[in-house]
């Protein structure tokens, strides 16, 4: 019973506060300009003025898509704040990733098809490295069920430090901010219309920007595993990831798919090597 | 009370995009400049989109000719609707110095309906500014 409830209360509050979070991610990226930039709550009237527009569809798998992205990215979420298995979480937002692709692949848009290749290739970069954070968290604690980790004493960023800078990398290509926002990004870099999203329009876009802020939540929410023995420790590590995260944002240019590929990978993989390395010796 | 929420938050948020059907130049760069930091458009929620499926509010710059009409055409359908269109510079309104010209049709309003009309040669980027406030009269008008 106590479950279900973290599960609704999850997929109800996660896309408040992930808008909320895209609004804030907003200002603070106008204030870094100089500019005054959008009210806090601008995310919800865009996506309010979405669902209030015209429907116009290619086909029907790409309705279908948007709502099993949305749909899994919900479901990562409650089961997130069910504190269920970290690997079934892994895969069910795995799912919503692979139907982002596949609903930009239904349309026979040019712009649409590259970005869909594009997210394909940030999703092979992004979830190796999001499966060595788990199976490094799993080397700690013990137990890939979050409730367990909890029980545990100390703080994981003391013993996997090097894997929260990799879990960051995901969060960088999760979030589509740059360097590594070529399947789409949300500011006027536009030189392929809009990518993976090209094809969605009025309400299905509003699906997709709310099946995006789930996904903030869940990432964030995976961060949050790293110092989960305060709450103070819990936001402040947030809080300084995402604002280094938005200053990221403001001071990288885009990359090529390929510099990422190599990049990330390299420098992912050599630290999760080096951070397993050091806690089986330690 | 949902339905209120959508139809302010239309007046909150006008995307918008911008096509030059073969002006001078000079209206698009004003157009441009409104996008810069100076002026500031996200304030007032404006996005600048490249895409018409997303946009609600089309900018449109320059003289109108056979050939970018149907260009101008097809991307006023691909907008879904509410929509606004603007029609900007002297060129946009009425075909400017080359309305007589053989290949001139005249406004954008012989191609497709026009919301506002914003004057100038070039048009200032506050007027501009002034004409997409005006465009939202439009959505205003829809919450009846």
């Amino acid at each position: 019973m106590e479950t279900l409830i973290l599960i609704i209360l999850g997929i109800v509050v996660a896309p408040v506060l992930g808008g909320l979070i895209s609004g804030v991610d907003r200002r603070i990226t106008a204030r870094l300009q100089s500019r005054f930039g959008p009210p806090i709550l601008q995310p919800f009237y865009d996506v309010a003025k979405l669902f209030g527009k015209v429907k116009v569809i290619n086909n029907f798998w790409q309705v279908f898509c948007a709502w099993v992205y949305l749909i899994a990215a919900a479901l990562s979420v409650g089961l997130l704040f069910a504190q269920s298995d970290l690997l079934l979480i892994f895969f069910v937002q795995a799912i919503g990733a692979v139907f982002l692709v596949m609903g930009g692949l239904a349309s026979p848009s040019p712009f649409s098809q590259v970005g869909a290749q594009r997210e394909l290739i940030q999703v092979l970069t992004y979830e190796p490295l999001i499966i060595l954070v788990f199976a490094s968290i799993f080397m700690v604690t013990g137990s890939f069920r979050i409730d367990e980790i909890l029980n545990y004493d100390q703080p994981l960023l003391v013993k996997l430090p090097l894997m929260f800078i990799v879990l960051g990398y995901a969060l960088t290509i999760k979030l589509r901010k740059s360097p590594f926002d070529f399947s789409t990004s949300h500011h006027a870099h536009q030189e392929i219309v809009k990518g993976v999203l090209t094809d969605y329009s009025g309400p299905y876009l509003g699906i997709i920007e709310i099946a995006h802020w789930y996904e903030t939540i869940f990432i964030l929410g995976i961060c949050a595993l790293f110092w989960h023995t305060s709450l103070v420790g819990v936001v402040v590590l947030l809080a300084t990831t995402y604002f280094a995260e938005i200053l990221i944002d403001n001071t990288m240019a885009r990359m090529t798919w390929r510099w990422m590929l190599k990049y990330v990978w390299s420098v992912g993989l050599a630290m999760s090597f080096v951070n397993l390395i050091w806690l089986h010796a330690g | 009370m949902l339905k209120k929420f959508i139809d302010n938050s239309r007046a909150k948020s006008p995307w918008i995009m911008h096509f030059d059907c073969g002006s001078c130049n000079g209206c698009d760069i004003e157009v441009l400049a409104c996008l810069t930091p100076m002026y500031d458009v996200e304030r007032f929620g404006v996005i600048n989109v490249g895409n018409p499926k997303h946009a609600d509010v089309l900018l449109v710059t320059g003289t109108v000719n056979p050939r970018n009409a149907k260009v101008l055409r097809n991307i006023y359908d691909q907008m879904p609707d509410p929509k606004g269109v603007i029609a900007i510079g002297a060129c946009g309104l009425s075909g400017g110095v080359f309305r007589e010209c053989y290949n001139v049709l005249g406004g954008i309003d012989k191609v497709i309906p026009v919301d506002v009309y914003v004057p100038g040669c070039p048009a200032k980027p506050e007027a501009i500014i002034d004409g997409v406030v005006a465009a939202l009269a439009k959505f205003e008008g829809l919450k009846g």
